[in-house]
């Protein structure tokens, strides 16, 4: 991959998220009232509606809802043929992410998948996942 | 009701030039001038989507809604156009749509993610193509849960230029046949999608003219009425839809049955959004034509291709007719001519009732619209 992949600035809601990416930790948002998890990061639980919303690590552990092998870049930092799956965490949680480091034959919904990280040029880092052996 | 598209395919025009030239040919159509509307439903012009549109021509309405959909707009605007002249808010509505996409080359393959939405730290940084990549993921999973094959999503695409054969202003009207073949040996987009199950990108202009039953019947053609309409908005992100196999138009759908007081056996033509092979099967099962998982097979053996026992697309669709972008106020347009009589040799013989339903954004919004003719 080429140019650097085309990642937003954190804002008030995401900082926190982002912060743990630098340690290698995944955050979800899981919510003191009713206890609901959820991700992306925002300022009310979807599910009850309460502000009060704490983070928590997630194991990293989840499941191939589905994924796609994407032949054609929409941004020069992306070299086809790569993997966009959508993660399902064991919290609950989905995520858009990619599969990284395995044969694009070996990927399949429902496999299992481990989070694994790229490093960004500002030291942030992304979550992607890789298949568990 | 009068309805009318523009010129189709790379025209070269403006959006609102596109837009003038149907809306104008609607109302001649429908035998009624610019200074009978009252009501204003567009969308995908500029910000200020319906003010824009009023001012270019000259006319100011008293109602208007500019809810920017995708695909299921038009659905959603005729449905709201409906409600405003049940309720007397407004007399005669005009849905205007105009998008001149291919002239001006403005579609991209990751999409337009505004920098300050969720989507721009969250997902675009793993290079989905948008929307096809959603798409492709909902293929990939009902291919999984139900053992839907590419051979039954191409069925969709070859049957939608069928129909295009028979239609004069298609883009695909003067193309060859197609056959499943064609469309597994297209280039592989984001698997499990070739190219050719990828809808058309074309310039293109839709207008619709709704107005009250009475006052229909003084107009030039015969009306159509809007029997049940149903709308819901699921997602806007791709890892936020709540199911890639059940979308809402389950929701939707139920919603306008209901209203009509029918059921899936009472729909004589069906025009739903093409916007790729798989969106169309997807459909299928959420509007009650065939039981969830079996679109593919349901699809197969001719059954949606001309002559076959269940007319779908009728004028080629997103997929071989026209596809400007926001395609769903082009499945008013052909659901209201098959139901005047007035779709040539493509013509459903009889049609009595028609659904139209679209799709928006990447399985975001689904809107059903329940057409019948006056009895
Ligand atoms: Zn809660």
């Amino acid at each position: 991959m080429s140019d650097a992949r085309p990642v937003a600035a954190a804002d008030s809601q995401t900082q926190s998220w982002w912060d743990a990416t630098r340690e290698s930790r995944l955050l979800v948002q899981h919510c003191r009232a009713c206890g609901h998890h959820q991700h992306y990061p925002r300022a009310l639980c979807t599910e009850c509606g309460s502000l009060d919303i704490e983070d928590v690590e997630a194991s990293g552990r989840g499941t191939v809802y589905s994924f796609t092998v994407v032949h054609r870049a929409p941004h020069p930092a992306f070299t086809p043929p790569y993997v966009v799956a959508l993660v399902r965490l064991e919290e609950g949680p989905v995520l858009l992410s990619n599969i990284v480091g395995a044969d694009h034959g070996d990927v399949r919904c429902d496999v299992r998948v481990k989070v694994a990280w790229e490093d960004l040029p500002d030291g942030r880092k992304l979550p992607v996942f890789s298949l568990e052996s | 009701m009068g309805v009318a598209e523009s010129e189709l395919g790379a025209t070269g025009g403006t959006i609102l030039e596109l837009q003038a030239q149907a809306v104008s040919r609607a109302l001649e159509d429908a035998g009624l001038s610019l200074s009978d509307v009252d009501g204003l439903f567009t969308t995908g012009v500029s910000r200020f989507s319906a003010t824009q549109v009023a001012e270019y021509f000259g006319i100011r309405p008293t109602w208007t809604d500019a809810t920017m959909a995708g695909g299921a707009s038009y659905e959603i605007f005729l449905a709201h156009a409906s409600e405003a002249i049940r309720s007397g808010l407004c007399d005669v509505a005009l849905l205007s749509y105009g998008n001149n996409q291919r002239s001006a080359r403005s579609r991209k393959l990751g999409g337009v993610i505004d920098d300050h939405t969720p989507e721009a730290q969250f997902e675009a940084p793993y290079g989905p193509l948008n929307p096809i990549s959603l798409y492709a993921m909902a293929a990939e999973r009902h291919m999984h849960e139900f053992g839907t094959t590419s051979e039954q999503l191409a069925e969709v695409a070859v049957a939608a230029r069928a129909w295009a054969l028979k239609n004069p202003v298609a883009f695909r009207y003067r193309s060859d046949p197609l056959t499943v073949d064609d469309v597994l040996a297209s280039p592989v987009v984001s698997t499990p999608l070739h190219a050719l199950d990828c809808c058309l990108i074309t310039d293109g202009g839709g207008a619709v003219l709704v107005t009250s039953l009475e006052r229909a019947h003084s107009l030039r053609k015969p009306p159509v009425v809007v029997l049940g309409h149903g709308e819901t908005t699921t997602n806007n992100g791709m890892s936020q839809i709540p199911d890639l196999t059940m979308t809402g138009a389950y929701v939707s759908a139920s919603r306008a049955y209901e209203m009509a007081g029918l059921g899936p056996s009472d729909i004589d033509v069906a025009e739903v959004y093409d916007s790729f092979t798989i969106t169309v099967l997807l459909e299928l099962e959420a509007l009650g034509f065939c039981k969830r998982g079996e679109a593919g097979a349901f699809v197969s053996k001719g059954r949606i291709t001309p002559g076959g026992e269940f007319p779908l697309n009728t004028s080629g669709g997103g997929l071989s007719y026209c596809h400007p972008g926001v395609f769903g106020i082009f499945l008013l347009i052909e659901a209201v001519r098959q139901l005047r009589g007035e779709s040539g040799e493509r013509q459903v013989p009889g049609a009595e009732t028609a659904i139209c339903h679209g799709t928006g954004g990447i399985l975001s919004t689904h809107a059903t619209a329940i057409l019948g003719v006056d009895r």
